[in-house]
């Protein structure tokens, strides 16, 4: 039974939690998350790389999973949570131990790939509060870096999990201004 | 990416009903991983994308008296942390723990894993090949360090899907419904070379839909192993890999099925290898004469000569481990 199909292109109306709060859009059909995030709900934090599935730079939490924005139609997150970095912040409105941790630790540099790694550490240390340096390549292993060589990016992972648990962790001077 | 009109389906029967109308200018969405990237890419230009996402009770690990029953859009990462996999099946579970990255595992499902089109640049780029009905395989001349060394006839594709080799050495089958009713195949049939469709990797029909995968509990006795090899050690597809799932019965291979990746067009079942091990100790010297046998028939294209030792390789490390 052939039909003749329409290509639509009319916008689509979706709710869904954004961020913990409750968010409607309208957008055109076939636009990624990516797209509906950056164009059509003005938050830019997450960011588009290769498009491809490939550099995790656009990595967000969807139900508390981290998922790749760009491959992602905007259409499936109806009536689901959608966490990006701007909502990775406390309760009280500091920023999350994880943040905090980058920051010390100069784990990021040009800051392209952040909230990629952000994000998809926030939900291993939800799982996995002492995850081992494995652990955490594993979890990262989707996310690209091109400026920091990794190193400081699980060495910040690891003392975000230390401070989490409650741990009195010091950023050990060396590491921030090099041997003296 | 272009326009399209979308439809998500409630019901198994929604879904064959719009793929089948839109006849052949619909795709099934699943987890969308690697469609949403042919879209982009514009190889492939559907008018309709029919959402299976929004399908009630296809998402179960189900373990019953014959085996293990996987709903179609269960994710990859699901299928990963399951405790029966892990520890009935670890073949699949080693397969899975080197597909993609954790981010894709997420979202992937089983039945777009299996489901997944080639990664040949020809075919993902712009380039009228043969499999898009094209004239020619330009791997044939061009860039073919990543393609086939066996089963290759006129396309020289490989089949991306580690879930799938591992499936086929499982001696899995995949149910299928469609306008014409339901059905279920061994997963081995499910494949298809180019000698026998130039077009697709698998038999699945416009109106057809993969709702569950099954995998019959190993005897006892079973074990299993995958090995594969990257180029890259984060995440990256298969340059080959190679899947041994054996029974031993003191120290001798009573039965076995060997499946090599990343080596032909479709999951390439080493029946060659087979016949050597079987009814054997899985001495070095019989590894050696099997994994031999398995690469006998290899044709290299210009580029990828390297992939006869390096399957060679793995094959020997995953009887070694079967072994042990
Ligand atoms: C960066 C990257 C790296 C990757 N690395 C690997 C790797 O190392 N190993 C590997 O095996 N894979 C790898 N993949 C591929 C990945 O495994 C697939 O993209 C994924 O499994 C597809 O599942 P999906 O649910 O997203 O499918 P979709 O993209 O939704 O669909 C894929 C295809 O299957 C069809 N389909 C989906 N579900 C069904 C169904 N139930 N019935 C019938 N047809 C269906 C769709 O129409 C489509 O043509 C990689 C992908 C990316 C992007
Ligand atoms: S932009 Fe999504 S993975 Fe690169
Ligand atoms: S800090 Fe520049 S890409 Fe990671």
């Amino acid at each position: 039974m052939a039909k003749k199909l329409k290509r639509k292109t009319q916008k689509v109306h979706i709710a869904f939690t954004l961020n913990g709060e409750p968010c409607e859009v309208a957008f055109a059909p076939h636009k990624t998350l990516l797209e509906v995030l950056r164009e059509d709900l003005n938050l830019t934090g997450t960011k588009h790389g290769c498009e491809l599935g490939e550099c995790g730079t656009c990595a967000v939490l969807v139900d508390r999973k981290p998922v790749l924005s760009c491959l992602v139609l905007g259409l499936t997150v109806e009536g689901r949570e959608v966490t990006t970095v701007e909502g990775m912040q406390l309760a009280d409105g500091s920023l999350h131990p994880l943040q905090t941790a980058f920051a010390d630790l100069g784990a990021a540099q040009c800051g392209y790939c952040t909230p990629g790694f952000l994000l998809t550490a926030k939900e291993l240390l939800e799982k996995n509060s002492k995850p081992t340096r494995d652990d955490i390549k594993e979890a990262l292993s989707g996310n690209l870096c091109r400026c920091t060589g990794y190193i400081k990016i699980y060495e910040a992972v690891e003392l975000a999990a230390a401070r989490m648990r409650g741990e009195a962790a010091e950023v050990p001077e060396e590491v921030v201004l090099g041997l003296k | 990416m272009r326009a399209f009109e979308f439809h998500p389906a409630h019901q198994i029967s929604d879904a064959i009903r719009s793929l089948d109308e839109a006849n052949g200018n619909a795709r099934i969405c699943a987890g969308g991983t690697d469609l949403l990237s042919r879209l982009k890419d514009d190889v492939d230009n559907p008018e309709r994308l029919v959402c299976i996402r929004t399908l009630p009770d296809l998402r179960y690990i189900r373990n019953d008296k014959d085996g293990v029953r996987i709903g179609a859009l269960t994710t990859l990462s699901t299928i990963e942390e399951d405790a029966y996999v892990q520890k009935q099946l670890p073949l699949l579970h080693q397969a899975l723990q080197v597909t993609a990255a954790p981010q894709i595992r997420n979202q992937a499902t089983m039945g777009g894993s299996i489901c997944q089109r080639p990664r040949c640049w020809y075919l993902r780029g712009p380039f009228d090949c043969l499999r898009k009905g094209g004239k020619e395989c330009f791997a044939v001349y061009g860039e073919n360090k990543y393609h086939a060394i066996l089963g290759g006839h006129l396309c020289y594709i490989v089949h991306p899907s580690d879930s799938a080799t591992a499936l086929v050495a499982l001696n899995a089958s995949v149910k299928i419904h469609g306008s014409k009713g339901e059905k279920t195949v061994p997963i081995e049939k499910f494949f298809v070379g180019p000698e026998v469709n130039i077009l697709k990797e698998n038999i699945l029909e416009d109106d057809e839909i993969i709702t569950e995968v099954f995998i019959p509990h190993p005897a006892p006795g079973c074990r299993g192993a995958f090995n594969k090899s990257r180029e890259r050690q984060s995440y990256d597809f298969a340059l080959a890999s190679a899947a041994v799932q054996c029974r031993m019965s003191r120290g001798v291979c009573e039965d076995v099925r060997v499946v090599l990746g990343g080596v032909a067009p479709i999951p390439w079942r080493s029946r060659e290898a087979e016949a050597v091990v079987r009814g054997k100790k899985l001495s070095a010297a019989t590894i050696r004469e099997a994994s031999e046998a398995a690469l006998r028939n290899a044709k290299p294209l210009t580029q990828n000569d390297y992939k006869v030792d390096l399957t060679k390789l793995l094959l020997t490390k995953s009887f070694q481990q079967v072994s042990i």
